[in-house]
């Protein structure tokens, strides 16, 4: 559990930047906000023997970011690269705007963008002119220069994709991904091996494709990343759907929360007790702290603080665990290593 | 990366927003006119192409060298007349393989092994529309080839005869040929083993195919067998023409169809993308 103290943990306390669902975002795109832009029923694909996708479905709304989820080898890029057209599914149906990703692969691909886990580019190419390749390969594409200055990739000039650094690679392949204004990107893993800067220019950019419209799916192995930017995250392992909702929703639901709130030493618990709903606990901890546990909400919030009145007890700090992303995750996935 | 990002630390503060402001990612897809793609991607390879050290060392550097040096020097019996006139017609059929084979197999094995071609096939550009723009890119590479080595050649003092249209489609059918075998290896062989065989191929077929060491040189069966590598059959041809006058080379012209179906169709089959 990571605790958390008042102001810094309360509700768009602090960053402001949670990904609540009251988020103003228009999303002025060809297909109206909500209606599915990806559309995987029952996906399976085998390599061999193995299974890499079992029955998986997935829908993505239009004009939102989706972040996939899961422990190495769950099936996460088998996925992606199946919604952009890689990989024929061995049963079930994909949709990605209402395209057959293999069948219709000349009419969905104009429309989409791609972002590889690594690679993509001439090893002989600078960023700039790998970029404005891309731009030209596309009827209405973005401005390159500010696209390049946007994500500080100015200053790669002559060099060589070999010799970029990693940062730079990641960035360049990010915004060959949306250098097309597509309607819908994919980004496999797009911060990996990113600086922290880079790592928060490359979410500002997400978040401005939201803001504009553009559907974004991506994979990623930070949960504070998906906790950032997803309006859904979709929980992948061993080739299922474990879990699919909004950070929100994922980090409340489930398990018990607690309460924390510190007083004087030695309080009466009994009474406390007794006044909590059933299945709760309470318990003293070092320096007059004292945690609740159970369904945390208004009515136990309510039901402490009236019995801290009755007591004369001031509670100098009173504070709610949040369940993070990371402990949801690690819950439904388990804790032993992955390959 | 510890300067590189000096642009980009403020996330939306501070940083150049011009194109990059509110509203510029609203979706606007499309894929560009097809002309006006397979032009962008010939420009882009062709270019690709001609700055990089190893291919220029292997299309230009050494044709030219081995046409200016054995004409000069008298190191190999090239038969009666002068040695330019042999010698010119098997550098124009090595270049040609050096371009349409090696430089192509080398460069797109690498473009499979760094994912280039699984991330063009994401793009609008069709399959077909890349396959062709390589072709150009070839050609156009082949075109400045032929214009350098021909003028070296006429400088050393070549005077070539023959019908220019036995030349051309001997030019067309050898570079089908050795495209073919090239993609065939770029998409069945690892990029570092693609590496090492395109350019072992290169030299034993610059060796014995008829490029600057006369067939007769080599025991008859032996002869007789290269004679049938595709190298032998255009450097053959050209020079029964170039230097022969001869009419259309038809078993030439033969055997380098065979092996353009043989390769292209192998290519087709077997070329993986991934």
């Amino acid at each position: 559990m990571h605790s958390v103290f008042p102001g810094e943990s309360l509700p768009d306390g602090g960053s402001g930047s949670g990904p609540a669902p009251g988020r103003t975002g228009p999303a002025p795109a060809a297909e109206a906000a909500g209606t599915p832009v990806v559309e995987v029923r029952g996906l399976v694909k085998r390599y061999g023997a193995k299974t890499a996708v079992d029955g998986l479905d997935l829908v993505v709304r239009a004009g939102t970011v989706t972040a996939v989820l899961g422990p190495n080898g769950a099936g996460k890029t088998t996925t992606v690269e199946t919604c952009e057209g890689y990989r024929r599914p061995d049963a079930g149906t994909v949709r990605v705007l209402g395209l057959d990703p293999v069948a219709d692969a000349a009419r969905l691909r104009p429309r989409i963008g791609v972002m590889l886990q690594s690679g993509g580019v001439y090893s002989g190419a600078r960023a700039g002119e790998m970029l404005r390749h891309m731009a030209r390969l596309h009827a209405h594409p973005l401005d390159v220069d500010a696209l390049i200055e946007r994500l500080g990739l100015g200053d790669c000039g002559r060099t060589t994709y070999r010799r970029l650094s990693g940062g730079q690679q990641q960035r360049l392949a990010l915004a060959m991904a949306v250098v097309g204004r597509p309607e819908l990107v994919f980004l496999d893993e797009p911060t990996a091996g990113l600086d922290p800067q880079a790592r928060r220019a490359t979410w500002e950019l997400v978040r401005q494709l939201r803001t504009d419209g553009v559907g974004v799916v991506l994979t990623t192995h930070f949960m504070d990343e998906a906790e950032e930017l997803a309006d859904d995250v979709v929980i992948i392992d061993a080739g299922r759907v474990i879990a699919q909702d909004s950070p929100e929703r994922l980090c409340r639901g489930g398990a018990e929360n607690t309460l924390r709130f510190t007083g004087r030493p030695a309080l009466d618990l009994g009474s406390l007790l007794k006044a909590l709903p059933d299945g709760s606990e309470a318990a003293e901890l070092p320096g007059a702290v004292y945690r609740v546990t159970g369904t945390v909400g208004p009515q136990l919030l309510a039901t402490v603080a009236s019995w801290c009145a009755q007591h004369g007890v001031m509670p100098d700090t009173i504070s709610v665990e949040r369940r993070t992303l990371e402990d949801v995750f690690l819950e439904l996935t388990g804790k032993e290593l992955r390959s | 990366m510890s300067t590189d990002t000096g642009a980009v630390a403020g996330g939306g503060t501070g940083v150049d927003d011009r194109g990059t402001g509110a509203g510029a990612y609203a979706p606007a897809p499309g894929a560009a006119p097809l002309l006006r793609m397979i032009g962008a991607q010939t420009a882009f390879e062709t270019k690709l192409l001609l700055r990089n050290g190893e291919q220029l060392l292997l299309t230009v550097i050494i044709p030219s060298l081995l046409l200016v040096l054995f004409s000069t020097v008298d190191v190999v019996d090239t038969g009666s007349g002068e040695a330019v006139d042999f010698l010119a017609p098997g550098v124009l059929a090595l270049a040609v393989m050096s371009t349409a084979f090696t430089g192509q197999a080398i460069a797109t094995g690498f473009e499979r092994r760094y994912g280039v071609l699984k991330r063009l096939a994401a793009s609008p550009l069709p399959r077909w529309a890349l396959m062709t723009a390589k072709t150009l890119s070839v050609l156009v590479t082949e075109v400045l080839q032929v214009v350098l080595l021909t003028v070296i050649a006429l400088g050393l003092g070549w005077s070539p005869g023959g019908n220019p249209l036995a030349v051309l489609l001997l030019l067309v059918l050898g570079t089908a040929a050795f495209s073919g075998l090239g993609l065939l290896m770029a998409g069945t062989l690892r990029a570092e083993a693609t590496l090492a065989a395109a350019n072992l191929v290169f030299l034993l077929l610059l060796v014995g195919g008829g490029v600057i060491v006369p067939l007769d040189k080599f025991p008859d069966a032996a002869g007789s067998v290269l004679g049938l590598l595709p190298i032998s059959a255009l450097s053959g041809g050209l020079r029964d023409v170039l230097q022969s006058g001869a009419g259309t080379p038809w078993a030439d012209l033969g055997v380098l169809a065979a092996w353009a179906v043989l390769g292209l169709g192998s290519a087709a089959r077997f070329f993986r993308w991934e």
